[in-house]
């Protein structure tokens, strides 16, 4: 067949590049697999992460400067009008914490009076976002503070709405945080008003997350708050997780689904809390705030 | 000294690419973001394939697999897929046009995406929404100003030797 002659040199060229090809495939599929199963791939992945940290800080400058910009560059009427509104939200914040104090105070007797274990003050640290954006299948968010900031595996993050989602991987200048909304999320919840406990998963979606396996009989409605249940001890009792918007039953109908909004804005904010240590000590003195 | 400018444009193109896809975009464009890294990574290949081939990109892969927190070996995988097409018909893409090498780069961009689907389904993993299917179009737009702004670095870099 002379159409298909070519050299020999030309044709071995193609064998081995077609090899190499599929060394690479081979080794790119193990490591597809191996960092889908977790494990020690996953541990040494969060070692690598300090490599490519340089690249983060430099893609988070305009970010940052964007931010300092609208910081210096507002206009006088601006400024004037933001502290006002500011200062409205901190009367009515205030006003709110005061009601709260008095709650707590009560709570505090009442437990003593039961004789639980009380539960301590909030210590939390705040931890800028760094804005840049991560692979959208994923809903993770880059924290600007890292093991040098005292930053922990595990740490979970809240901000003014409620519960954002948890510390996954720690290098020393920055973190990552897994958000509700990742597929891969879980967290054990109760309903603030009837107490049943339901665990509310990640959808990919930002702005969704979904309740499974609720029992048709389960006293669940539309509108219900959703509070950490503190079961599975990652997450501490009492954090707003979401509100049902909808519920509908699920494909076998022996099941309810619910969908949950999450009270936390899961959008880029600006900075984010910290949740430093689980208050799970006693501490008679703490007001929770 | 022609080499060591060389060997300087080659990493801090890859480099950049990945800060790029990195950058924060508003919601409503984050679909559109073009695969920077493929564009970079495709001019290499084409233009200066003693330096660029499979090895590259696999390495290049991994390290924007780490940056974007994708699925280790995602990124390598399609890169690696690319640049073999690419080396495979690299005689003839060269002598191309450029509106027609964009042809070619956002068909292998889609074939890309293609991949990217099938690596996610194969795992379980979420696939990304319909829009995202757009980002191969302006990739396409993409290839002619990627490829005049490296050949100008590259060549300026000669011509300061």
């Amino acid at each position: 067949m002379p159409t298909y002659a070519s050299s020999p040199a030309f044709r071995g060229g193609d064998l081995v590049g077609t090899l190499r090809l599929l060394a690479y495939l081979a080794i790119s599929v193990a490591l597809l697999v191996l960092d889908h199963r977790g494990g020690w791939l996953s541990q040494a992945r969060t070692k690598a992460d300090v490599i490519v940290q340089p690249l983060w800080t430099v893609a988070g400058l305009p970010g940052r400067a964007v931010r300092s910009l609208h910081d210096s560059a507002g206009t006088r009427t601006q400024l004037v009008a933001e502290n006002e509104r500011l200062r409205n939200e901190l009367v009515v914040t205030q006003a709110r914490l005061t009601r709260l104090q008095a709650a707590a105070v009560e709570n505090n007797r009442l437990r003593g009076l039961l004789g639980a274990v009380e539960r301590g003050g909030l210590d939390v640290q705040l931890a800028p976002i760094l804005s840049i954006d991560l692979d959208p299948t994923r809903q993770r968010l880059v924290l600007d503070a890292g093991s040098n900031d005292g930053v922990r595996q595990g740490q979970v993050v809240l901000d003014a709405g409620g519960l954002v989602g948890q510390v996954i991987e720690v290098t020393p200048g920055h973190s990552i945080a897994l958000l509700l909304t990742d597929p891969d999320h879980a967290v054990p919840v109760a309903s603030a008003r009837s107490g049943v406990r339901l665990v509310v998963y990640g959808t990919g979606d930002s702005g969704r997350l979904t309740a499974t396996n609720i029992p048709l009989s389960a006293d669940v409605q539309v509108g219900d708050a959703l509070v950490t249940s503190g079961l599975g001890e990652r997450f501490p009792a009492g954090f707003v997780v979401g509100e049902i918007v909808a519920l509908q039953p699920d494909d076998s109908r022996a099941f309810l689904v619910g969908d949950v909004r999450p009270a936390a804005q899961l959008d880029r904010g600006r900075d984010v809390l910290l949740l430093r240590a689980a208050p799970a000590r006693p501490a008679a003195t703490e007001t929770v705030p | 000294m022609s080499r060591a400018h060389r060997a300087w444009v080659l990493p801090a193109s890859l480099l950049l690419a990945i800060v790029l896809g990195l950058l924060p975009l508003p919601q409503v464009l984050q679909p559109l973001r073009p695969y920077w890294l493929a564009l970079v990574l495709a001019y290499w290949v084409l233009e200066a394939p003693e330096h660029a081939g499979l090895g590259l990109a696999f390495i290049a892969g991994l390290l924007a697999d780490l940056a974007f927190g994708s699925q280790l070996g995602e990124q390598a995988l399609r890169l690696v897929v690319m640049t073999f097409i690419l080396q495979r018909f690299r005689a003839r893409l060269r002598f191309f046009p450029v509106w027609q090498q964009s042809l070619a780069i956002g068909a292998l961009l889609l074939n890309d995406r293609v991949i990217g689907m099938a690596v996610h389904l194969a795992l379980g993993v979420q696939p990304l929404p319909w829009s995202y299917w757009f980002a191969p179009l302006l990739g396409m737009v993409l290839w002619g100003p990627v490829y005049v702004a490296l050949d100008t670095m590259r060549m300026g870099a000669w011509r300061k030797r």
